[in-house]
């Protein structure tokens, strides 16, 4: 039997992020405001992780603030109007609704509904992941132009005793326009998952346990050590494949902008790519913390603002984090 | 070929000195890698991957907070030799 011939998307030979947007929390939050808790210090904390303060909203500041601040920036910078974009991807482990997504309201707000609308989790891997699908979206041809936003509220989920994870962490959006390019703009996208540590980073009890008494308010928790081990020599692997991939070698690049997890990871993962001081490093961690989805976003676009790299050049994106999730890609630089 | 005590211990002092600047010398079988040697969790994980690298063993993530003073290091590597 044969039936009427289908039509199907027309697709795009190349992508490119066309512009980044940026917020962060309001709060500037020193080490000693925070030591107490955990019988630490600044000097340690400095000395471990790199933090000197780490940005954190203030309590009338939501994620959907700062998300829709970023995206807003993101949308004006792209030079195009919000009705353009064809969807809107939206990475967060902090959004405090299980459902509707928060995608679909920032959508609403940014003034491009009716723009399909979804959230994904990837933690810290979850920007570079957008930025994976919202390539594979382009160039497919299912939109021209995509809103990536990685945000979060981290401050939500933390616990002031906890030596493990809470004191690194911030708050903030990035947000980025992906959209048709000349030229190649995004390189393959080297990304997966190892559920084997799923317990390595993640909440210290189920919101059911919640629910039923058992457990305290979750919040987030990590295995550090093993997850440094991971963070630092499987994403050494990791980040080389992607510049395999990408066709280029560590000198082509302009910049490497990592996951801001701690200043330790960054510094050794240096160390083992035997990158050339030519390559600005994204050291955002320093002054903002470790925002999750938010982090790679918001470094890239302080090295923008800082002058510290130029629109054109070649930047190693890697995300990496709870799950284990992570992913790695070359882009141009907006 | 398996490593004799001795060069394991050489070979882990220049790990040490690598990774904290520390002076071979000074890394000794009977020091403590926290309170001797004032190596942080951070830099202990560093040394660990790269011994187990150099030494061709497998160290368990679990294993390493057992490993308290050089010595300790030394004779784990040593025996994962076979």
């Amino acid at each position: 039997m044969t039936h009427a011939k289908l039509n199907q998307f027309e697709t795009v030979k190349f992508s490119k992020i066309y512009s980044l947007g940026a917020s962060r929390g309001r709060l500037r939050v020193t080490n000693d405001e925070i030591a107490g808790p955990i019988d630490s210090s600044d000097e340690w904390i400095r000395q471990r992780t790199g933090i000197i303060t780490r940005a954190r909203a203030a309590k009338d500041q939501s994620l959907m603030d700062m998300a829709v601040e970023a995206s807003k920036e993101a949308i004006a910078s792209a030079g195009i109007s919000p009705q353009e974009i064809g969807a809107v991807i939206f990475s967060t482990i902090s959004h405090p609704y299980q459902t509707p997504s928060a995608a679909t309201l920032l959508t609403e707000l940014v003034g491009a509904n009716p723009a399909p609308a979804f959230d994904i989790s990837a933690a810290c891997a979850g920007y570079c992941y957008g930025i994976a699908q919202a390539d594979a979206l382009v160039r497919s041809g299912v939109a021209k132009y995509v809103l990536v936003v990685g945000g979060e509220k981290l401050s939500d989920f933390i616990e002031p005793t906890d030596r493990s994870i809470s004191f690194l962490l911030g708050d903030g959006a990035g947000a980025a326009i992906v959209g048709p390019s000349d030229e190649a703009g995004i390189s393959p996208t080297v990304w997966g998952s190892d559920g084997s540590h799923w317990s390595s980073v993640s909440m210290t009890a189920s919101l059911l346990d919640f629910r039923d008494g058992e457990a305290s308010w979750p919040t987030l928790r990590q295995d550090g050590l093993t997850v440094f081990k991971w963070a630092v020599w499987e994403m050494v692997k990791v980040a080389k494949e992607a510049l395999e991939v990408a066709g280029i070698k560590a000198e082509d690049l302009s910049a490497l902008v990592t996951h801001q997890a701690n200043i330790r990871i960054i510094d050794e993962l240096v160390k083992q790519l035997q990158l050339p001081e030519s390559v600005a490093v994204a050291r955002d961690i320093v002054n903002t913390g470790n925002t999750s989805a938010a982090s790679v976003p918001l470094a890239m676009h302080q090295l923008l603002k800082e002058g510290a790299v130029k629109s054109g050049g070649l930047a190693l994106q890697i995300g990496f984090g709870a799950g284990l999730a992570f992913a790695a890609q070359v882009v141009v630089l907006p | 070929m398996a490593l004799s005590h001795d060069e394991v211990l050489a070979g882990l002092a220049e790990i040490v000195n690598e990774e904290t600047g520390i002076d071979t010398d000074s890394v000794k079988l009977e020091k403590s890698f926290t309170n001797d040697l004032d190596i942080d969790s951070i830099s202990m994980m560093t040394i660990v991957v790269n011994a187990e690298e150099k030494f061709s063993v497998k160290i368990p993530d679990e294993e390493v907070k057992n490993l308290l003073t050089v010595g300790d290091a030394v004779n784990f590597i040593t025996s994962a030799q076979g």
